[in-house]
């Protein structure tokens, strides 16, 4: 549980005058679930494009299980053991929810390998099985570009899980999510993780969330980590519920 | 569409050839030319697939038949040139793939046609080995070492064509369902998630051009030994632009329509050349326009709207 799967050290990015990492030092601890809060524009995001290889940082290191991997390409990165959802889910928009599954185990089984059919009955029925573990079985034969929000954003993780990452980085898991439906389905997200143990670094805007499954909590501010710790602890800080909570809250509410 | 269904309409279809063949015989040379042609512009629907349109494909068409017109004086049998045709016109893809998959859309489509237009130009210009724009004569190719009478020759080429057009169907139809094929939609539609899943888009691309210019490479080689004369005018831009046209026409939904496409085309084009012989561009455009407005899925799509599916 202690040792260091993920180690980032003086990150920095900017674009133009905006400082979106501003010297970033984080070390994501092996099987922790650990909470990225900040508001908007704080860098949230541009942290997990570093970690994934989409972004390449102006200044700073990153390793992952003891090896350097600042400057190796997203699929290089992948194939290590980290993935990734997305903030604005990035599914096949012309394939069902199953097909979207069943593409995710492709790739981790070897795309390049057979003429054998995507949904072929071993791959198909992994899929299957995976969407049952976040309980999209009922939407499986749907089209990606006719789902709600929430069912995209559970689809585009599911998709993520499949590749059996060693580190899942998730951008704001339940945004879109109706609240209803929220801890429902981050108990079940947070089983399927807890089961393959994952190590898993999310972006979170709710509280409560952050509250219930987080080991620890980064508070992310102008491209810093501004405060980090147990969730007791920072989500108390009168500080952090002033400059974030606050302003988020406010600012969702106000939104939404 | 299930696969019975489908597989019943292309028998459906090659019959329809034969049966034409036999009682018309002058069709039997218009028909092999079709089959040639949809099993090109089956490369360009694996293309399409992508969301990527090449307007140079042709590049690999003229580069099999002037392959075949080069060897047939030595190696004359069929079963040496087809398959060194399109072997040829494969390494070519190769080699212009991974260059190409670099690029998208108006990109990958401009970038085919200039490379097909430098081709052009060469086989235009370099008078001493091409001929130049009277292009090459191309003796009759044997059969398994059997040399055949016109009448036998034109029907051997035509079974051939048929049934490579037949293999390449079956063979796109697998390749299609497959995950490499799956993931041609999906580099139209999320690229970068493929990326995200540890898997190469430009691989992807690259596997689907180099089928593609095979395809091209045989469709070039059934050309040459059909006609027995090659021109430049195989590689020029309106050729590749012919076989665009084609996927469009026969429509891009499934294996089957660049057949469609291709048949329905050149028969139009002999009939309307012989009642109506100024009006040919006419046709084209009408047709091009009427399926754009009112026929997406081309003449494939209603097909499939008679047999009461939607793709
Ligand atoms: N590719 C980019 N090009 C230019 N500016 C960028 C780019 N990516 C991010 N930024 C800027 O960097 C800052 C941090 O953006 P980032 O997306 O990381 O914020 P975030 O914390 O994820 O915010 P949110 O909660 O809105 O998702 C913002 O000011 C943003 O406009
Ligand atoms: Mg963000």
């Amino acid at each position: 549980m202690s040792e260091v799967l993920l180690s980032a050290k003086g990150l920095r990015l900017a674009f133009g005058g905006v400082k979106a990492a501003d010297g970033i030092d984080l070390d994501v601890l092996d099987g922790e679930f650990l909470a990225i809060i900040g508001p908007n524009g704080a860098g949230k995001t541009t942290f997990i494009n570093m970690t994934t290889g989409y972004l390449k940082p102006q200044g700073g290191e990153i390793h992952f299980a003891g090896e350097r991997i600042l400057g190796l390409s997203p699929r290089a990165i992948v194939r290590r053991g980290i993935a990734r959802s997305f903030q604005l889910p990035q599914l096949f928009t012309e394939h069902t929810v199953l097909e979207n599954a069943a593409m995710a185990v492709a790739a981790r089984e070897g795309f390049f390998s057979a003429l054998k059919p995507l949904l072929r009955p071993a791959w198909r029925e992994e899929a299957m099985d995976l969407l049952a573990r976040f309980g999209l079985t009922a939407i499986a034969g749907t089209r990606a570009d006719a789902l709600n929000e929430g069912a995209r954003k559970l689809a585009d993780i599911a998709m993520a899980v499949a590749l059996r990452p060693r580190l899942l980085l998730m951008d704001e898991p339940t945004s879109g999510v109706a609240a209803s439906e929220k801890m429902e389905i981050v108990e079940r997200l947070a089983t399927v993780l807890r089961d393959a143990r994952v190590t898993a670094v999310f972006v979170e805007h709710d509280m409560e969330v952050v509250g219930r499954f987080a080991d620890r909590v980064a508070v992310w501010s102008q491209g810093r980590i501004a405060a980090l710790g147990q969730p007791e602890r920072i989500l108390n800080d009168p500080d952090v519920r002033r400059e974030v909570i606050g302003i988020e809250t406010g600012g969702r509410h106000a939104a939404a | 569409m299930n696969s019975r269904t489908e597989a019943f309409l292309a028998a459906l279809l090659a019959l329809a050839v034969l049966a034409a063949a036999s009682t018309t015989p002058w069709l039997v040379f218009v028909l092999t030319l079709a089959l040639a042609k949809g099993i090109a512009v089956l490369g360009i629907l694996l293309l399409l697939r992508a969301g990527q349109v090449s307007f140079g494909h042709a590049l690999f068409v003229a580069f099999s038949a002037y392959t075949v017109a080069f060897l047939a004086p030595k190696l004359g049998d069929a079963t040496l040139l087809l398959p060194i045709g399109a072997l040829f016109a494969g390494v070519l893809g190769l080699l212009v793939g991974l260059f190409v998959v670099r690029y998208r859309e108006i990109f990958f489509g401009m970038l085919n046609l200039a490379l097909s237009m430098v081709f052009y130009s060469l086989l235009e210009k370099l008078y001493t080995i091409t001929k130049g724009t009277d292009g090459i004569r191309v003796p009759a190719a044997t059969f398994l070492g059997r040399t055949l009478d016109r009448h036998g020759y034109e029907w051997a080429l035509l079974l051939t064509a048929l049934a490579l057009a037949i293999l390449c169907a079956v063979f796109a139809r697998f390749y299609l369902a497959s995950p490499m094929g799956q993931a041609l939609s999906g580099i139209k539609t999320r690229e970068a998630r493929l990326e995200f899943m540890g898997v190469s888009a430009r691989r992807v691309l690259l596997s689907a051009y180099v089928i593609s210019a095979v395809m091209a490479g045989m469709s070039g080689a059934l050309i040459a030994m059909t006609s027995r004369h090659v021109t430049p005018h195989l590689g020029y831009w309106t050729a590749s632009g012919e076989l665009v046209f084609i996927a469009i026409l026969g429509g891009a939904g499934g294996v089957i329509g660049p057949f469609l496409g291709a048949i329905v085309f050149e028969l139009v084009r002999v009939y309307a050349a012989a009642s109506f012989a100024d009006a040919w561009q006419l046709i084209l455009g009408v047709v091009l326009l009427l399926v754009i407005l009112f026929a997406r899925g081309g003449l494939w799509g209603m097909v499939l709207k008679l047999c009461g599916r939607r793709a």
